[in-house]
């Protein structure tokens, strides 16, 4: 048994089998507990749906307008946020702030969308989350992808300070891939809960 | 509990207070048992040999220090890993084919009344913390009465067998109905409608309760099954749906009861009183006892119930009215005329 | 390495003070494991407590010493606490202590996360207990069954701090296992792969993989309580369409894993100790291994077997019955080749070893009533009956409790440099293990004899009241046990006979560094070849890589 003194985690060799760090598989095993919790809200909407006796359904009440406009904000956010990380990879931290500054106003632009779609809800259809059955499971499933989508924003946000103070660097692992990895997470969750509830469910 | 003419036709010697699953007195329970027995004698088999050879490591291979030499280390071996996957899977198969059987043969569908399918339909509405009966076909007649607490049904006899279907809904929260020697049991799912039927040759009384926790009075919600003959349930169904006897005798009782609140809960048919949300009154004197189960339908316990519901079941939803003596003796004496 | 060489006594350096600092602000994966522990054992000792008070309440029929709405708090606490703040966080409390030294790492991949869960788990506890200060705690059961939840029958705020509670400490549980992953997955000591770590590491991996797929759904589902009870949402409003029935299926979804969550470390624990004090190598690893995953992913797809009673379609039942069966296939597999490692061996009985075969014992029995169940018309019988009670009693006594102990006692040595005493651990065990077969064994009887769970009484001439009585005797006989564990760790910290650095003569990579460990784990980390690196040390002409 030979021995290998280590002077410092960092410097840990990685697992030989796996070719991941540390980071990058707490984060997929956090993601993978997301995909849990938002499975269960979804199979929420999916039992109630078309169960409900009094209005508004989502037929009635959901526009396709919005939520479309919000949806290809978003998607673009997760183009935004790829350009930002090529951009910390090739040493141009000027791109990276752009690009990385431009995730965060999308992503700002799709909030932006939910609270006035939601106001409309509210005002013109009348669904609030204790009206019926759809908007008991409409606004809980939303309202938790916002809430995602938001704190996305504040880890980014805090990133882009970071970044400004004293410089990221493109590290495996590191800040900058995982809260992107989180962001294209929630990104493909909205793909999902977009299809669910304002395509099929109409 | 005293129990009228049928005690003397209990012809199985079990008492009603022995609610043991291994004394089954319908082909329901039946199944169970026999699907049981064989369970039972797998894994006590497995227990058997298994528990012999932990016994056996234990004993034959301690040592009570060591000698510091170790012992030949096995590392495994893959036929014997697959001989002792196959076997266990053996067995899971036939368990899976046998619990297959049973459960088709325990769990059947409720069919539709049909005029002289000897079949009796009830809706049992699960409440806290009393049982709620809708009487609703016999031999494809409608019937359309209420009762409460106490199931009444007719034995079948072998080649007539008079089934009962139970339609089981929920008002509140969930319940769960298990009377064990007539069968399994099944919840009552607020929002759901689920069915389970019963059938006996054996008449008498059969007791089970509640077994899904449904808050404060979960153990006193008891559950009270009077098997009866044919002619004996005819005569019970006939005296049931008549509305409520008039008594002029307790015409003072009548009017204090229709005064007071009772009426907003309690319902007596023939008369104005049309509560939903307590027990049916209208032939209260044909139940032998009072709050679910709990206590023998007698003047002294009626009138303790009526005084403080509270103390003899604490929590359950029946207030109490803080009625004077008086009042209260004639409320009794109503009670008691509406046989 | 002598005693004299380990760290000096902190008190005397950092005063009182600087120790009570030390402790609420570490992120060492000892002390935080240390922590798990003993806040877990402060819960046991509570629930325990109010395990005893329902018995003195059903020693007799309609007895009257607790009232109705007393004794539905207490099961509803009891089953809460056990669950939640003692059986999870004493077994994530072990695993974080040992897993790091075991797979030769300084700590767990994520320190800082590793203290927030513990302080989640315990501040969830406090909001869990701060609602006897709304008057009472909640009486809806443990597992909470909607609608009794809804604000229309649980009117005071106690349900809603129990939610809380669960929810706050659930994502202490939930870091905690996304930090086992990532440690046992990329932090394991060089020439260790897969396939060679020792075997609680690979349990505590898939105890893990199962709290990521299993707490989020409870935590939606708890969500999902709180909003119709404080925002009129209507999920389980069953009033006004929600569904009953959902929540049932997204607890027990949550609730089956749990079990297992409970249960597979126990499985990790033993399968340390019975090789040590066999002294054989554990008997196929490989298909142990493949067995813990198997029981792993089929425990996700058997939650319904909960819910025999509920009215599902004959289809689901099958299925659910036949799904559940097939668990008992790798479980079996799991217990011959524990047999298998003892077979030929040389056993030593000393204390985690007698506690490892109390779990043998006592788990094969549990199992076996577990196969009764699971075939679904039984069920139909003994679901919600004092047979369930005595089932679940069974393995989570008998197989959790008695692994742990087997854990505990083996590793205490390590984690404190001193041997427990051997007396008091043989009287602790034969009063639990005797205690604990006449507290649960009768429940299996008076539940075939119909008695019902969660009733705060019962009528006498049931043929109950001999079988309670009995219960109750076997509950008071357990409480000295557990009384003596207290007293043997205590007393043993203080007076226990040095234990050196390995007490057992065992083969994982723990035993080669001192005991206690020095912060830092191990002054080298160590390159392996095997699964019991000690044993390639020990017999070099032997090793185990030659066979593996």
């Amino acid at each position: 048994m030979t021995a290998t003194t280590l002077s410092s985690r960092q410097h840990a060799p990685e697992s030989e089998d796996i070719p991941l760090t540390v980071t990058q598989i707490g984060m997929i095993a956090f993601l993978a507990s997301e995909v849990a919790f938002f499975s269960t809200l979804i199979v929420a909407y999916l039992t109630f749906l078309g169960k409900d006796t009094i209005g508004p359904t989502p037929a009635e009440a959901l526009s396709l307008r919005v939520p479309l406009v919000s949806t290809v904000f978003l998607l673009s956010s997760s183009g935004a946020i790829y350009l930002a990380e090529r951009g910390l990879h090739s040493a141009r931290p000027g791109a990276f702030r752009k690009w990385w500054a431009l995730t965060i106003l999308l992503g700002a632009a799709f909030l932006a969308g939910t609270l006035y779609e939601w106001s409309e809800l509210i005002g013109v259809h009348r669904l609030t989350i204790s009206r019926n059955l759809f908007g008991t499971t409409f606004y809980t499933l939303v309202g938790f992808h916002a809430l995602h989508v938001t704190c996305g924003i504040i880890a980014m946000l805090v990133l882009l300070g970071l970044s400004w103070r004293c410089g990221l660097s493109a590290t495996k692992g590191g800040g900058v891939e995982l809260v992107s990895w989180y962001w294209h997470f929630v990104d493909a969750v909205w793909l999902v809960v977009f299809s669910v509830v304002y395509w099929w469910g109409r | 509990m005293a129990f009228p003419a049928q005690a003397a036709i209990l012809a199985d010697c079990v008492a009603p207070e022995n609610l043991s699953i291994f004394q089954p007195a319908s082909p329901a329970g039946e199944s169970i048992v026999s699907l049981s027995m064989l369970v039972l004698a797998i894994t006590g088999g497995i227990l058997v040999v298994v528990g012999s050879v932990l016994l056996y490591c234990v004993f034959r291979f301690r040592v009570s220090s060591s000698d510091g030499k170790e012992p030949p280390q096995v590392y495994g071996s893959v036929p014997i890993e697959v001989a002792w996957t196959a076997a266990p899977a053996m067995i899971v198969f036939i368990l899976v084919l046998v619990t297959t059987r049973t459960l088709w043969e325990v769990k059947i569908p409720e069919p539709q009344p049909a005029t002289g399918d000897n079949t009796l339909f009830v809706t049992v509405v699960g409440r806290q913390w009393w049982w709620e009966y809708r009487y609703d076909y016999y031999n494809g007649r409608q019937l359309g009465f209420t009762t409460a607490n106490e199931l009444h049904m007719p034995v079948s006899a072998a080649g007539e067998p008079r089934r009962v279907y139970l339609k089981l809904k929920s008002a509140d929260v969930c319940h769960s109905f298990w009377v064990p020697r007539l069968g399994g049991k099944t919840d009552l799912i607020p929002g759901r409608v689920n069915t389970m039927w019963l059938q006996t040759e054996t008449p008498g009384l059969y007791l089970g309760q509640c077994a899904e926790y449904c808050g404060t009075q979960h153990a006193n919600m008891l559950l009270n099954v009077i098997v009866e003959s044919p002619e004996d349930f005819d005569r019970w169904l006939e005296q049931e749906s008549a509305p409520a006897l008039v008594n002029e005798t307790v015409h003072r009782g009548r009017e204090t009861f229709f005064r007071l609140s009772c009426v907003n809960c309690h319902a007596i048919r023939g008369t104005s009183a049309r509560g939903t949300y307590a027990p049916d009154l209208t032939h209260l004197m044909s139940r032998q006892t009072l709050a679910s189960g709990q206590i023998p339908n007698t003047r002294d316990n009626l009138r303790k119930w009526i005084h403080d519901p509270q103390a003899i079941k604490p929590g359950n939803l029946m207030p109490a009215f803080g009625l004077a003596e008086r009042e209260l003796d004639d409320v009794l004496s109503y009670l008691e005329s509406l046989r | 390495m002598a005693i004299a060489e380990q760290q000096p006594d902190a008190v005397a350096t950092l005063g009182w003070t600087g120790v009570l600092h030390e402790w609420t602000t570490t992120v060492d994966h000892k002390k935080i494991g240390i922590l798990y522990v003993l806040m877990s054992l402060v819960f046991l000792v509570v629930a325990g407590l109010e395990a005893i008070l329902m018995r003195c309440q059903l020693l007799v029929p309609r007895n009257d010493f607790l009232p109705p709405n007393t004794f539905n708090q207490l099961f509803t606490m009891h089953g809460t606490t056990m669950v939640f703040f003692v059986g999870m966080p004493i077994l994530i409390g072990v695993g974080n202590y040992l897993v790091p030294l075991m797979i030769g790492a300084r700590d767990m991949a994520f320190p800082r996360m590793n203290a927030l869960g513990f302080w989640a788990t315990l501040f969830g506890g406090i909001l869990v207990y701060s609602s006897y200060a709304t008057g009472g705690a909640p009486a809806i059961g443990w597992f909470a069954y909607a609608p009794l939840t809804e604000r229309t029958f649980a009117r005071s705020a106690a349900t809603d701090l129990w939610a809380l509670g669960l929810l706050v400490s659930g994502i202490g549980t939930l870091t905690s296992g996304i930090n086992f992953i990532a440690t046992i997955l990329g932090m394991r000591a060089p020439g260790m792969t897969l396939r060679k770590i020792p075997f609680f590491p690979w349990t505590m991996l898939w105890t893990s993989v199962q709290i990521v797929f299993a707490i989020p759904p409870l935590t939606a589902a708890l969500i999902m309580v709180l909003l119709d009870r404080n925002l009129g949402a209507h999920f389980f409003d069953t009033q006004n369409g929600g569904s009953a029935y959902l929540w049932q299926h997204l607890f027990w979804f949550f609730g089956h894993p749990e079990v297992y969550i409970l249960v597979l470390p126990a499985f990790g624990m033993v399968s340390e100790v019975i090789p040590v004090f066999s002294r054989k190598v554990l008997f196929g690893y490989e298909f142990m291994a493949a067995a813990t995953a198997a029981i792993a992913f089929i425990s996700m797809g058997v939650w319904a077997h909960h819910m025999f009673a509920v009215g599902m379609s004959k289809t689901l039942d099958l299925y659910f019955a036949a799904a559940s069966l097939l668990v008992s296939i790798p479980t079996g597999i799991k217990f011959f080749n524990w047999l298998a490692t003892m077979y030929g061996g040389k056993i030593r009985f000393a204390s985690p070893m007698l506690f490892a075969f109390g779990f043998l014992s006592m788990f094969l029995i549990g199992g076996l009533t577990g196969i009764m169940l699971a075939i679904a018309p039984f069920n139909f019988q003994l679901s919600d009956s004092y047979f369930v009670v005595g089932h679940f009693h069974w393995v989570l006594i008998g197989g959790t409790l008695f692994g742990l102990f087997s854990g505990l006692h083996y590793w205490y040595p390590k984690v404190t440099g001193r041997m427990l005493s051997e007396r008091l651990a043989q009287w602790q065990f034969w009063l639990l293990l005797i205690g604990f077969m006449l507290t649960f064994g009768p429940m299996h009887i008076s539940g075939v004899l119909g008695m019902p769970r969660r009733i705060y009484t019962y009528d006498a001439n049931r043929g109950w009241e001999f079988w309670n009585q009995i219960t109750t005797l076997g509950a008071l006989i357990q409480v000295p046990s557990y009384a003596l564990f207290v007293i043997n760790i205590t007393w043993s910290y203080f007076k226990g006979k040095p234990a050196g650095d390995d007490p057992w003569n065992a083969w994982t990579l723990e035993w080669a560094t001192t005991s206690p460990p020095p912060s830092y784990n191990f002054e080298e980390i160590p390159h392996v070849r095997s699964r019991r690196p000690l044993w390639d040390l020990k017999y070099p002409d032997d090793p185990d890589w030659k066979y593996e």
